[in-house]
């Protein structure tokens, strides 16, 4: 699946959803269940520094695919990172590079990629992106 | 039982109807702002003074021969005269208007680089804003004196005796808050500054947060310098106060060059203008230092002991009502405090709690609180800070209680 197919299809599941309680419920869901990154891999190195909530990001070159993992101590960001990951990894680099995050918007979570924010999450799609041009440059 | 007689003297419902903004939703949800502690809100009765002065007299003062120019000066002298009145300094001239406390803490700071010399201590507390520390680390670095902290305890209430132990004659300087703003402490600082000056150190306090709560008497106090700013006391943003002793402020350097503060000018030779002038360098926030004396006007009115007793109040109501809720702790459980509540509930991160009360319309703040060595004592990344003012309910409370409630049922 393509990103913009990914995209497509959180934003089909989120629209189920019919207030702010629901999405957040299921982003909670999210934030819990899934194993997002190797423990050996939540260090100071892969930390970037929200304001508030820590989030740890893990990049690695599968064939000519990036795969990405990532957590975070704070639950609804979690969550997030959930979906970004869900999206973004097991792509080609030049597909991360050129995606955009419109999606984020349309499931109605835009308040958290606000720079105000300070949750981390608009610095972990930089960073999702500057991994991706680094890879792209090796894949080169 | 709760709305006791204190709340019925206490007519809140009828001060909140001078603060527009209470009436409007986020969210889709009535706000209820509990987060007074970073910036108030403000009364009409003040909104009313800035748009008067930009649409009948705005002109630069001080200088002009003009009418308007005359009205702004005399509004704005006025307004340090207010402030001078409520804070009780001795002379006007020892009120300078800054842009805030932390203009006014860099002021002190920068003018004490020349009166420092290597080995010479500074005593901070160790609940101070980070713009209470940075501020001391420059001057030391500037000048090779040490920058000493006094601790605080579980309570986060400062240690008064390790304070006793650590002055010395080599201390010049005395910097601690009047009231923490991540705790709500109420630190005893009419002791500090007597233990300080009988050790011939001067005494800086940061009255951000105790200003909008407590009216402090600068000459019964004795301090040397006390700093507050206009938005967290129901003023505008970009303005505030340093007082300090009319001997200390001679002593002082000018903080800034420019117009206004000087009195002659030639390449050879500048001679500073007198004070308040010499440390108000360029056109000051006019409109701003006006609207804060209409702020201040207007707390009086309602009056400062009254706004205490309400204030604490609030706070006893609601601490009772967090405290049943299963998890929680509460930092900062000083004898005297203000109305801040800062708290964890347990297992649950600061940033998802405040997340979820905005969705409900709750303002709080999360976060360290620009306090990180307040946080690392307590080694928790954060809490979640409710801060109470004077326009703030009961009912408001109940709604948050509710909020909280209803938030750790989603995330656990």
């Amino acid at each position: 699946m393509t990103i913009q197919e990914k995209q497509k299809e959180v934003i089909e599941e989120f629209s189920m959803f019919d207030d702010w309680m629901q999405r957040y419920e299921y982003m909670i869901e999210l934030g819990k269940s899934l194993p997002l990154i190797d423990e050996k891999y939540k260090i100071d190195e892969n930390l970037i520094k929200g304001c508030q909530s820590k989030v740890w990001v893990h990049a690695e070159l599968e064939g000519d695919k990036l795969v990405f993992t990532a957590d975070s101590d704070a639950i609804i960001t979690k969550g997030i990172v959930a979906i970004l990951i869900r999206v973004f990894s097991n792509q080609h680099p030049s597909e991360i590079i050129e995606a955009d995050t419109a999606f984020i918007d349309e499931i109605g979570l835009k308040e958290h990629l606000s720079p105000t924010r300070a949750n981390g999450l608009v610095s972990m799609i930089k960073q999702l992106k500057m991994y991706a041009v680094a890879y792209q440059t090796q894949l080169n | 039982m709760r709305h006791q007689t204190q709340a019925k003297t206490f007519e809140v419902e009828k001060i909140r109807k001078d603060f527009p903004i209470l009436n409007r939703k986020v969210n889709g949800y009535p706000l209820v702002y509990f987060d007074n502690a970073a910036t108030s809100q403000t009364p009409q009765q003040v909104i009313d003074v800035i748009v008067d002065y930009y649409s009948n007299y705005n002109a630069n003062i001080h200088r002009g021969v003009h009418s308007l120019s005359q009205e702004a000066t005399d509004k704005y002298e006025q307004a340090r005269i207010k402030l001078q009145k409520h804070f009780n300094a001795e002379k006007p001239y020892e009120i300078i208007f800054t842009s805030g406390t932390t203009h006014g803490i860099n002021l002190v700071a920068s003018g004490f680089s020349e009166f420092l010399k290597e080995g010479d201590e500074i005593l901070v507390s160790a609940m101070e804003h980070h713009s209470n520390i940075v501020p001391w680390q420059m001057l030391c670095e500037r000048t090779g004196a040490i920058l000493k902290v006094i601790p605080i305890n579980l309570k986060g209430e400062l240690i008064y005796s390790e304070y006793e132990k650590l002055i010395n004659e080599n201390t010049k300087l005395v910097f601690v808050n009047h009231v923490s703003n991540a705790l709500g402490s109420v630190n005893p600082i009419k002791e500090i500054i007597e233990k300080a000056h009988a050790n011939n150190a001067a005494v800086l306090i940061d009255g951000a947060q105790a200003a909008p709560h407590i009216k402090a008497d600068v000459q019964a106090l004795d301090v040397d310098f006390y700093v507050a700013s206009a938005h967290k006391m129901c003023g505008p943003t970009g303005v505030g106060i340093l007082y300090g002793k009319e001997a200390w402020l001679e002593k002082l350097p000018p903080y800034q060059g420019g117009g206004e503060m000087i009195a002659t000018v030639s390449f050879e030779k500048t001679t500073y203008a007198g004070l308040p002038h010499k440390f108000e360098a360029g056109t000051p926030n006019i409109c701003g230092g006006i609207a804060f004396g209409a702020a201040i006007d207007y707390m009086n009115q309602i009056g400062f002991d009254e706004i205490a007793a309400y204030e604490h109040e609030l706070l006893e109501y609601a601490t009772g009502k967090l405290k049943e809720i299963e998890g929680m702790k509460i930092y900062g459980e000083a004898e005297e405090k203000t109305a801040v509540i800062s708290f964890n509930i347990e297992g649950l991160h600061p940033y998802d709690i405040g997340t979820l009360l905005d969705k409900m319309g709750i303002a709080v703040r999360t976060g360290h609180h620009c306090a990180q060595p307040v946080m690392d004592f307590f080694k928790i990344p954060g809490t979640v800070r409710a801060s109470f003012s004077f326009y703030n309910s009961h009912d408001e409370i109940d709604s948050f209680i509710e909020a909280v409630k209803k938030a750790k049922m989603m995330l656990q």
